[in-house]
């Protein structure tokens, strides 16, 4: 049995040590908003946070996060109204819309680092999240306004 | 008249000088058979220890709580249930042995040390553990295989010996056998264990220094004695035993590198006594990294676990071993320097060169970093040992096996690229670090040595097919 915080919950999964942390996730705890892509870590869409860090979730093992704190695209904000899943809508990012979780937890990732970030700064730290539709621009410009936003709300307290 | 026919009973005349010759050789023949004889039986003398009588085992209310808890603390700071806590097979119950280590001369298993009174230490004295911890030999006499540490044990304290037992004494017993040693016939015979010792042991209490502060000796203490520190990080000769003018020159162990605690440790910035402290603390520093490998519980199991003063002792004992204050002038330097590199990583231009796009895929969204310093979840890999020792093989042990939450700093984790990274991709990405990262001469026969590593790896991690 392990055990870990998911989106806040303790929770706990029966399943062989060597299992992917996105199995755990999808068919033991039903959070299918992750989702499986290249299954070898180098495309990003699976990406959830563990302690706060964006972390490929098809390959690391479930027992490797024993009593860590993950955070899905589930958990990110109650209503999905965190500022970057905002800017997803406002700007219509999706095309078909399967790697856009990992985008936008990596995303999520990227602006507590750097909170203005620049365009080489975004294609850099997105660079392993790969989007097959070429969403790229638009990807670009919803993190710059998901950052904006963010400035704003943290300077007006 | 010459040859062999002079050392016959019969022998010619002729043969004389050779007979006076002859009796200078018996006389020294019979000195030295009586020499040998003589030194044989004081080798059995040396070698040869009287069983210690058998207890029954110590109520626990013989022991105080105060007691209880120091010997606790003893245990910690020597990592007794790191090797004896069978980790194979399911793993077993703490301390009661049965770990298997691999040695070049065989694989052997650890001793039941919980107070269980046939299988484990029940029935030995507070002599008898004293004994075994200050000479190697067991409660029954039987020399014990160096790979128990007694050449650090020796310079324990009468009271730290004392406080452990109490603890052992008080563990749940534990009725568990071990496997057999698979060492090979003539090492399986304890009697060599003797000449071992004869050749490479010293015994003795530490004596403190008086050169040097309370904190430095306390440091010193540990770090040489119940810590055992260079049992791991110091090479061994032929024989098993450390190298005296090789100390904490970094050695391999169990297929990683323990790399060199003295100023031979290649990373660019120095292991100055607060960035040693983080580390052995909290299993990550800030300018160094995460401790992995068989590193990781030394910090996380047990160093977070005892008082802070101890392991400042250690922190400060080591950075003095470093020379870290004479060295750590160019450490502003060796930073920027490493923040830039970074920073060209995350920024480019580098996107047309394939070795950068592979790594920036599987590693760029974890490891990036920009001016001034680098951030604790995002290890800077330009100031990482990995990538700064002579041999590639941590870098390729971190990339198979990723970090755990409990590993490393606690509660983010590293995934495992096993299943996603080739040989080739890892030998690839080895050398665009160590091209890009450092200023060292490049790694050889990179794929062959990913591969080798790879073979070492005993559990895969990570196992979609589930």
């Amino acid at each position: 049995m392990i055990k870990f915080k998911l989106n806040g919950r303790d929770v706990s999964v029966d399943v062989p040590d060597d299992t992917p942390l996105l199995w755990a996730l999808r068919d033991e705890l039903d959070q299918t908003g992750t989702k499986f892509g290249c299954g070898v870590g180098q495309c990003g869409a699976c990406t959830v946070h563990v302690g706060g860090r964006a972390t490929r979730s098809c390959i690391t093992p479930v027992s490797a996060i024993e009593g860590a704190e993950i955070t899905t695209i589930e958990g990110l904000h109650p209503e999905g109204e965190h500022p970057v899943q905002q800017a997803w809508r406002d700007i219509q990012v999706p095309q078909c819309g399967y790697c856009q979780s990992g985008q936008i937890m990596q995303a999520v990732s990227l602006l507590k680092d750097y909170p203005d970030p620049t365009d080489e700064e975004i294609d850099g730290v997105m660079g392993g999240s790969l989007c097959r539709c070429m969403t790229y621009i638009r990807i670009r410009k919803a993190i710059k306004k998901a950052a904006a936003a963010m400035r704003e709300e943290k300077s007006n307290g | 008249m010459e040859g062999a026919e002079c050392f016959s009973l019969t022998a010619p005349a002729g043969c004389r000088a050779h007979r006076i010759g002859g009796r200078v050789i018996k006389r020294l023949l019979a000195g030295a058979v009586g020499a040998g004889v003589l030194g044989g039986l004081g080798f059995l003398y040396y070698a040869w220890y009287p069983p210690i009588a058998p207890i029954e085992r110590p109520a626990a209310s013989s022991f105080s709580a105060e007691q209880i808890e120091r010997g606790r603390i003893v245990a910690a700071e020597g990592y007794c249930a790191e090797c004896h806590t069978r980790t194979d097979n399911g793993g077993g119950p703490e301390l009661a042995g049965d770990y298997r280590m691999d040695t070049p001369f065989g694989a052997i298993y650890s001793s039941n040390i919980t107070p269980d009174p046939e299988m484990g230490i029940g029935t030995w004295s507070e002599d008898a553990l004293r004994r075994s911890l200050r000479l190697g030999v067991s409660r029954k006499g039987v020399h014990l295989i160096p790979a128990f540490p007694y050449d650090h044990f020796t310079k324990m304290t009468d009271q730290d010996i004392s406080d452990l037992y109490a603890y052992l004494m008080t563990r749940p017993a534990v009725h568990m056998p071990r496997r057999p040693n698979e060492l090979p016939f003539p090492l399986s015979l304890r009697i060599f264990q003797a000449g071992w010792k004869l050749m490479f042991f010293t015994p003795g209490v530490y004596k403190p220094d008086p050169s040097h502060d309370a904190l430095w000796n306390r440091g010193a203490y540990l770090a040489e004695g119940n810590a055992h520190c260079g049992a791991c990080h110091t090479p061994r000769n032929i024989m098993g035993a450390e190298k005296k003018g090789s100390m904490y020159d970094g050695a391999v162990v169990d297929a990683w590198i323990a790399p060199p605690l003295n100023e031979k440790n290649p990373t660019p910035t120095t292991w100055t006594e607060d960035e040693l402290y983080q580390y052995l603390r909290f299993g990550v520093a800030p300018l160094h990294g995460p401790a992995g490998g068989p590193m990781s519980p030394v910090p996380h199991r047990f160093l977070s676990q005892v008082p802070e003063y101890d392991v400042h002792a250690i922190a400060h004992y080591f950075a003095d071993v470093d020379h870290a204050a004479e060295r750590q002038g160019h450490d502003k330097a060796a930073l920027a320097r490493a923040m830039e590199q970074s920073k060209t990583d995350l920024v480019g231009p580098n996107t047309l060169d394939p070795d950068a796009r592979l790594y920036q895929g599987a590693c760029g969204a974890c490891h990036y970093n920009a001016a001034p310093t680098p951030v604790l979840g995002r290890p800077e890999l330009a100031l990482n040992n990995a990538l700064w020792l002579d041999e590639p093989t941590n870098l390729f042990q971190v990339m198979l096996h990723g970090l755990t939450a409990e590993e490393g700093q606690s509660g983010v984790a590293m995934p495992s690229f096993y299943n996603a990274l080739s040989d080739a991709d890892m030998a690839r990405i080895a050398a665009y670090l160590r091209r890009t990262r450092t200023t060292l001469p490049p790694w050889k026969d990179l794929e062959k040595k990913a591969a080798d590593i790879r073979k070492t790896v005993k559990t895969i991690p990570v196992n979609s097919s589930h």
